[in-house]
């Protein structure tokens, strides 16, 4: 019994330390490769674009969903038509600001991609 | 007024709002708690008139069903002061000799009247867990 | 198979100090792989802790008394599905269904994230294994759930009958998700604050795990009134007690966050604010549970000893000062983009309902630990009962309930006077006309309790307009028939038709509280058969005594020996209402010190109480019969002295028909409360609204609305 014990407690940490060294592996081996092959490893600078694009993707649908609020409001008897017309032309504003962002951080990234091919 | 004063107004107004309605919360949590008290404590303090939470062990051999009151006593967890009591109300399911209890009493002239379905008797611990144990109140 | 459990805590251990630090490496130093490493370590945690969990329940499944904590909660006699849920009734086995639990929300959380806020994410799993950790170590030094005894006792304690009800085994796994899933949002906003990104992305994460942790903790709260109400001979199901509160204060500060995060998605405002309600939510969340288990205070749980106590007070010192710490050094970051555009905004509303709640929340603590802080201040433990609580959540409630009747009516941003004006006339209507209707019917005696119909009416009416204007709307727009169209609009406006339900089940919920604490008929005597009494319009006769003994008539199949009890009719008016049957069962002790008869009864007794519930009142009633009367105490005594344990029940079933024949006087407590139902009714459509309000969006909407956006601002853009 106790030897079935001992030998279990083996087991799981070799379990442990397979799922948690894996992505320590992954990335020592890309290195090495990376190093053979002479191009730059992957950094940390080029891990902040998803994050701005995941930011920007974010408050780009939280805006959306204001207009259709909006809209809502309206319709459903909340606001006036004047006050609507002002708050929509607001919104829309507000939701290009963060379109025109979106493409900028597009043509930023497609411009990185066009130098690393040629 | 420009709008910037205007929320600098309204932001004093909210505030002293709350520190009002705070200090009035505080000032009557003081003057409406009931003092948690041990028997001997209870013995050399209490006045006729105040209630107090009374936390100790029932006696041994103290308890007695008197039609709808139930008279016992309760005495210092550790020692042997003890204070009688008449409590009426629902009694907890857990409620014996030589368990603990709280109960909201009053010191009516001369002895002691516990409020009515006041009583919450905890179970016995022994170092470890103690099951929840059933509360009465109101 | 206990070295097997322990084993596993330390390996646990192992894992949360080891990746905490990999984590908080990986992140500083730029390593992504550090983080995807960290991350994978919580999943590590997650089936090693779970492997632990599995050890403990087989041993209560297969009556291992060997393992302390079995010996302690478990019995043969024990039902199997209680003996599967008396692992979480000890402090070591709570302990461990708690770092379980965390265990598993966390991984899921991280599961969801893992390809977004890798940064943030780093430093939430620093956090989120340091709890783990804590929790871990707990077990392993102090309260360890392998603990064992060889040689093992034959016979278990057993499973206090108190908790052998269905609602109270599901109390804790629900209340410790809650708890558990509050803590997430605490670690996500550590790390944020830490990577300096509270943005847009973040909300959208936190917003899920806080919402998941007010659905448990709500859940859990609800369960936990309902088993006061239907199992405890108390006939209440909310006493302030420390405990109820340490659940009711998370649940209160996620119920603000929810409601100001919007504003912090569209305006960018409350960014101080919000970040401070998720740490109070985590950290009121911890206190809880260390409230439950550390008999710091008086209450129904007195969980554990002092040890447990100071590591805790450390844990919670660290998380207010720290979190303290964060939000005043990132005060830049946190600065808000706008400002509030008009107090007739729904913005506003909103605000002011956050500073009800949190006000709720101020009222509830202050309350709950008064008997420290007036300890600590006059030297004197003092507490505060009920009826100061009830004073000052009252009146709260009244305004949080007009408020979410107000809201729905406010437009964002800036909403139009006349428009809101002209709104709200038919619901002020509709409340005025309650408010005539139920003060001529008599209920203006009891002031405010009217003025909670009043507004619950008010809210009633502002719902139902809503959905009635909305549908109508719909059925414009897209032609749809009237329940299809209702079936679009809240599909496509998820959100608020979702909240919109959430309010009017908490109105629901206020009108049953409000009716059955401020209308209740109760009464406490003793009666003999035959006798009766009168209890508001109802007539109660208690018909004869009933006994019964298990197994074969153990109805509520709690295993106990015996359960004594009586048949109550109930009339109005001349009518046969119904029939009550409470009992109640005693049960083994175990303790050879009774007698071989008096150790079968001797246990700790409990009440089975029996509810006629109906849409208008339950009738409610409870039975303490007097089962040391003489007749009775001689058969056991007799039996005693002279049966062996094996023979012991038979005198049992003498003393059943000795009951039976000549009942003593029993104390009865019978309760006539109107209105009870609704409170479960109204919790039931709140968890429904929030579902329906979290549900995720079928991303096909979006992607039309995108494009058609996008179509209109080229439009725009063109003509400009």
């Amino acid at each position: 019994m106790a030897v079935l014990i001992v030998i279990a407690v083996f087991v799981l940490i070799g379990l442990i330390v397979l799922v948690v060294g894996t992505p320590l592996r992954r990335a020592a081996l890309q290195r090495a490769a990376a190093a053979a092959g002479g191009a730059a490893p992957p950094s940390g600078e080029t891990s902040e674009e998803p994050l701005r694009r995941a930011e920007l993707e974010a408050a780009r649908e939280a805006k959306y969903r204001e207009i259709r609020d909006a809209e809502m409001d309206f319709r459903t008897g909340k606001l006036s038509e004047p006050d609507y017309r002002a708050l929509d032309g607001e919104l829309r504003a507000e939701a290009l600001r963060i379109l025109d962002a979106l493409d900028e951080l597009d043509r930023a990234s497609g411009r990185e991609g066009s130098e690393q091919i040629g | 007024m420009n709008p910037s004063r205007k929320r600098k107004v309204r932001l004093i107004v909210a505030l002293s709002a709350a520190v009002v309605l705070a200090s009035a919360l505080i000032y009557t949590s003081f003057s409406a708690a009931s003092p948690a008290l041990t028997p001997s404590q209870l013995l050399h303090e209490a006045q006729p008139g105040r209630t107090y939470m009374l936390t100790g062990t029932v006696v041994a051999g103290s308890v007695r069903h008197d039609g709808s009151v139930l008279d016992f006593a309760v005495r210092d967890r550790g020692g042997t002061a003890a204070v009688p009591l008449a409590y009426t109300g629902t009694v907890p399911d857990p409620f014996k000799e030589g368990r603990e209890v709280i109960v909201t009493v009053e010191k009516q002239g001369d002895h002691y009247v516990g409020e009515r379905n006041s009583l919450i008797t905890k179970c016995p611990s022994k170092f470890k867990t103690a099951p929840p144990s059933e509360k009465q109140n109101y | 198979m206990a070295g097997l459990g322990f084993a596993c805590l330390l390996l646990a251990l192992a894992v949360c100090l080891y990746r905490i630090g990999a984590s908080l490496y990986g992140v500083r130093r730029g390593r992504p792989e550090f983080s995807e490493s960290g991350r994978r370590a919580v999943y590590a945690l997650a089936g090693v802790l779970t492997v632990a969990f599995l050890v403990l329940e087989v041993a209560f499944l297969r009556n291992d008394f060997g393992f302390n904590t079995v010996a302690d909660t478990s019995s043969r006699t024990t039902p199997t599905f209680y003996r599967a849920a008396a692992v979480w009734s000890s402090q070591e086995g709570s302990l461990l269904l708690w770092a379980w639990l965390l265990s598993l929300w966390s991984s899921l959380a991280l599961f969801l994230t893992r390809r977004r806020m890798r940064d943030v994410a780093a430093y939430a799993t620093a956090v989120l294994l340091g709890f783990a950790g804590f929790f871990v170590s707990l077990m392993i030094f102090y309260a360890n759930p392998f603990a064992t005894t060889r040689p093992a006792p034959a016979e278990g304690v057993g499973l206090d009958p108190l908790l052998r009800f269905p609602t109270m085994m599901i109390h804790p796994p629900m209340l410790y998700s809650g708890y558990t899933l509050c803590t997430i949002p605490l670690a996500f906003g550590v790390g944020a604050l830490l990577a300096r990104r509270v943005d847009a992305d973040w909300i959208k994460a936190i917003r899920r795990f806080a919402f998941a942790g007010w659905l448990f903790l709500g859940a859990g709260i609800l369960l936990g009134a309902r088993w006061s109400y239907s199992e405890l001979g108390w006939g209440g199901y909310w006493g302030w007690d420390a405990v109820e509160n340490a659940s009711l204060m998370p649940w209160l500060t996620a119920t603000a966050f929810l409601h100001s995060l919007m504003i912090q998605e569209k305006r960018g405002m409350l960014k101080v604010w919000n970040v401070s309600l998720v740490l109070a939510t985590g950290t009121l969340a911890i206190m809880g549970t260390f409230l439950v288990r550390s008999g710091v205070l008086n209450s129904i749980h007195a969980f554990g000893g002092a040890t447990l106590g100071v590591p805790f007070v450390c844990l919670i010192g660290v998380l207010i000062a720290g979190s303290i710490y964060l939000v005043v050094s990132r005060r830049e970051m946190l600065r808000s983009e706008n400002r509030l555009d008009s107090l007739l905004s729904r913005e506003s509303i909103f605000l002011a309902n956050n500073l009800v709640l949190v006000g709720l929340c101020f009222v509830i603590f202050w309350g709950t630990y008064f008997p420290l802080i007036s300890e600590a201040v006059t030297g004197q433990e003092s507490s505060v009962g009920p009826p100061w609580f009830d004073r000052y959540t009252v009146p709260l409630a009244l305004v949080l309930v007009l408020l979410s009747g107000i809201g729905p009516v406010i437009a964002w941003r800036r909403a139009t006077l006349a428009n809101a004006r002209r709104n709200f006339m038919i619901p002020v209507a509709v409340a005025l006309i309650a408010l005539g209707g139920l003060a001529a019917a008599g209920i203006a005696r009891k002031p405010l309790a009217l003025a909670m119909f009043c507004a619950g009416a008010f809210v009633l009416a502002v719902v139902a307009q809503e959905f009635v204007r909305g549908t109508r709307v719909r059925k414009a727009m897209a032609g749809e028939t009237a329940p299809r169209a209702l079936l679009s609009l809240v599909q496509r406006n998820r959100r608020r038709y979702g909240g919109y339900i959430v309010h009017v089940g908490i109105a629901v919920l206020f009108i049953g509280v409000a009716a059955s604490s401020s209308f209740q008929h109760a009464t406490e005597l003793q009666l003999r058969p035959g006798q009766s009494t009168k209890v508001g319009a109802y007539t109660l006769r208690y018909v004869r005594p009933t006994a019964s003994i298990t197994p074969k008539y153990d109805r509520a199949h709690t295993g106990s020996t015996v359960a004594l009890g009586a048949e109550v009719a109930v009339t109005k008016g001349g009518h046969r209402v119904t029939t009550l049957n409470p009992s109640e069962g005693y049960y083994s002790s175990g303790e050879a010190s009774q007698g071989t008869v008096g150790s079968l009864i001797g246990g700790q007794p409990v009440s089975h109480v029996s509810i006629d519930g109906g849409a208008t009142r339950d009738i409610w009633g409870a039975i303490q019969p007097n089962i040391e009367s003489g007749r009775l105490k001689k058969i056991v005594e007799a039996g005693n002295r002279t049966l062996s344990p094996d023979e012991a029940i038979v005198a049992i079933g003498l003393l059943a028909r000795e009951y039976l024949k000549h009942a003593p006087p029993a104390q009865f407590h019978f309760i006539v409360s109107p209105l009870v139902l609704w409170i479960w009714v109204g919790g039931l459509i709140v968890f429904l609204g929030g579902l329906v309000a979290a549900w995720p969006a079928p991303s096909l909407v979006r992607a039309k609305a995108a494009a058609r956006f996008r179509a209109r601002s080229s439009r725009e853009l063109a003509r400009a």
